[in-house]
């Protein structure tokens, strides 16, 4: 008997051990996303991504030799520990955000938070990190008020909602010196943080330019029944409308539009729903000519997002699309300020990420590189305009970086 | 009137009437055995995704999609009862309510792991353009649930009140124990009122699929408004479903058009509960 409780002891004893070893040989990272809910086909694709990223972070990949991380395998800062993603759900609430928030840093004591899509969601989650002083990086929310909090441990490696108007309204104004009628534009926005945010600042930043938005219409994104927001537009008949929407309002827009036989001369998409695969292979046909923002473009073959895309798309079968890429990219900053820190110390992670220098070569989104300012915000972060041609988005401005040409007005189905 | 309000008026009783089609299984679950069946939105989901199998698979539309929907649908509505309702009406109310909500989940998140979350949405020239009446149009897939929608009604409503086989379920709603003695099995009919409420639920998603998106949280955002219908029009009464239905779809159109969308739900709920105040048992519900 006291020889059995003594093995018993000893195999005890070796586990504990065992596991301990394993432990050093991981990071735990945490990722928060909507992969259930309305946004959740968006969220699985973003996790794809976050996976991928790993993947590339974990394993040797000489062929991405630019990207920091790539060619070796593991982080070499911390003896070659491999990251293991914790995902969790944010089931599309912000209360649910903030749960698994909780949840991962208390339970799965996982060492940085990454997340979580939605601006609303991003703002309670993003809240409880900091309440646990734990590293929060968003790659991809856009509300502005986000870095305005005087948050110390949260980093946003997106462009932001002010960067998109100016890019809208350069656009805009050089469409009207070539001649396009601008001079009415309704922006229809759903009314959570995302949509009431970016429709504030894009009001704001086309008064000084002196663009006219004659008309607002915010919704709920949730909704059954889009005809009254479409009979709306439709007799006010504006020139230009910028839809700021979740995929399934995005798809509820392009049919109920068709249905009522109503379209503006330009019409903008403020990305999000309307870039999703799902809505691109469900509707893409009813919105040719659409003009829509994105941070990714997969590039000319051997190119860097390129290579990164074909790993992707090898997985997934279908490409990068904007928001997924920005995730994957939070994944890699997130992996190189873990690396440099060393440590798995939150503070150190903290002090890693706000001396991250990547190079517009280092990255695998459009962005101009990665910096972070004293509030968290990348200022090196911007974005390019494209148009739906053929199924697909294609770069159109500016045109250093255009890969097609524009063409209007917006023709629809 | 302008032409573009009257085109708020048409769409609204279009929509209106697709509302009652997926209500009417809902309220009749209700009337004939006092369960709610929180899965209702879930079944219109599975219905919508049968749609698109059968679009995808075999390329038939809604003239092959409806009975096959109708006919899967209706099995798993006998399923879910024998398996599933039948026990737990033994239990306490809470088991009741957490039985068919642990039933829409299962449902919900089978079809994540079997689906995926992408939204599928079928060709949107299925049934052809829409039809234009002087300058208002009306959207052929819309026009269609809506004619359905009224039809299902319709013939549920004269299944209840005018043959043997609904007052037989009327017999067992009201008092079981008496319908037993009267050599009525209750079970049995309790087993028929699943298949008929779900088989109606079956052709109202393969319909709804023709012109709204599908993905596993579609059931949600239906089931609200599922509720809602069937609390306004009464629980248990079909007819009251199909009345609720047209009035919520108006007044949500005419409301959104005219004040803005984000009041729409506002303006509903908020008649939602004046009525519920002045009449507890609904609009046209038993008091």
């Amino acid at each position: 008997m006291v020889r059995r409780v003594i093995s018993l002891a000893a195999i005890l004893v070796a586990f504990a051990l065992m596991s301990d070893a394993v432990a050093q040989q991981t990071v735990k990272v945490g990722a928060i996303y909507p992969l259930s809910g309305n946004a959740a086909s968006a969220g699985n694709y973003s996790k794809a991504a976050i996976e991928l990223a790993v993947e590339i972070v974990n394993n040797a990949h000489p062929e991405l030799k630019d990207l920091p991380l790539a060619e070796g395998s593991g982080l070499p800062g911390l003896g070659g520990a491999k990251i293991e993603v914790v995902f969790a759900d944010n089931q599309g609430t912000p209360a649910a955000g903030q749960n698994q928030a909780l949840r991962l840093i208390t339970e799965e004591k996982v060492i940085a938070l990454i997340g979580a899509y939605q601006s609303g969601i991003t703002v309670t989650t993003s809240a409880m990190a900091e309440r646990h002083g734990v590293p929060f990086l968003n790659p991809e929310s856009v509300a502005a008020n986000l870095t305005e909090r005087g948050f110390k441990w949260f980093f946003r490696a997106t462009p932001v909602a002010g960067d998109f108007a100016r890019a809208y309204s350069d656009f805009l104004k050089e469409q009207k010196a070539a001649g396009q009628k601008v001079a009415s534009i309704a922006i229809v926005n759903e009314n959570t943080e995302y949509g009431n945010s970016v429709a504030s600042v894009i009001r704001d930043v086309f008064a000084k330019d002196g663009l006219n938005v004659t008309q607002v219409i915010p919704y709920s994104a949730n909704t059954t029944d889009v005809q009254p927001q479409v009979l709306q537009l439709k007799e006010k008949n504006p020139d230009v409308v910028i839809f700021i929407s979740y995929t399934s309002d995005a798809i509820l827009y392009a049919k109920t539009m068709k249905d009522l036989n109503w379209k503006p001369a330009i019409m903008i998409a403020d990305n999000a729903g309307f870039n999703d695969p799902s809505f691109v292979s469900s509707s893409g046909a009813l919105v040719e000519g659409l003009v829509n923002r994105s941070s990714f473009a997969p590039g000319k073959p051997g190119t860097l997002s390129a290579l990164v895309n074909d790993l992707y798309k090898k997985k997934n079968n279908v490409d990068l699309d904007d928001a997924s890429a920005r995730a994957m990219q939070g994944m890699l900053i997130l992996a190189d300020a873990i690396n440099r820190a060393g440590s798995t110390d939150a503070a150190k992670i903290q002090a890693a990420l706000r001396a991250t220098d990547l190079k517009v070569n280092q990255v695998v989104t459009g962005y101009n590189g990665v910096k972070f300012d004293e509030k968290g915000q990348n200022i090196l972060a911007s974005s390019l305009i494209t148009q739906m041609q053929g199924g697909r988005y294609v770069p159109v401005w500016p045109n250093d970086k255009a890969a097609g040409e524009l063409k209007l007005p917006y023709k629809g189905w | 009137m302008s032409a573009i309000l009257l085109q708020v008026i048409v769409s609204g009783l279009l929509i209106g009437a697709v509302y009652a089609l997926f209500s009417s299984g809902l309220t009749l679950i209700w009337g004939m055995m006092n369960v709610i069946n929180f899965a209702h939105g879930d079944f219109v989901m599975l219905a919508m995704y049968t749609a698109f199998i059968v679009w995808t698979a075999f390329g038939g539309g809604p003239a092959a999609a409806v009975p096959v929907a109708a006919i899967i649908l209706a099995t798993i509505g006998v399923l879910s009862y024998f398996l599933l309702v039948r026990h737990i009406m033994r239990g306490p109310m809470l088991a009741q309510i957490l039985g068919t909500f642990g039933l829409a989940l299962l449902l919900r998140y089978s079809a994540f792991w079997y689906f995926g979350a992408n939204f599928k949405t079928l060709p949107d020239d299925m049934l052809g353009a829409p039809f234009v009446v002087g300058s208002i149009r009306i959207d052929a897939p819309r026009l269609l649930a809506g004619t359905v929608g009224l039809l299902v009604t319709l013939m549920l409503h004269l299944l209840l009140t005018r043959s043997a086989l609904g007052s037989r379920m009327l017999a067992v709603s009201e008092d079981a124990t008496a319908a037993q003695l009267m050599g009525i099995r209750p079970e049995r009919m309790q087993a028929v009122a699943w298949a008929l409420a779900a088989g109606a639920t079956g052709i109202a998603g393969a319909l709804i699929a023709t012109f709204f998106y599908t993905s596993p949280t579609v059931g949600e955002t239906l089931a609200i408004v599922a509720f809602v219908t069937v609390a306004f029009g009464g629980f248990g009464s079909v007819p009251g479903a199909l009345v609720a239905g047209l009035l919520i779809g108006v007044i949500e159109g005419l409301s959104a058009f005219l004040i803005g969308p984000v009041y729409k739900d506002v303006v509903v709920y908020l008649l939602f509960v004046l009525v519920l105040w002045i009449r507890p048992q609904g609009l046209m519900g038993k008091a």
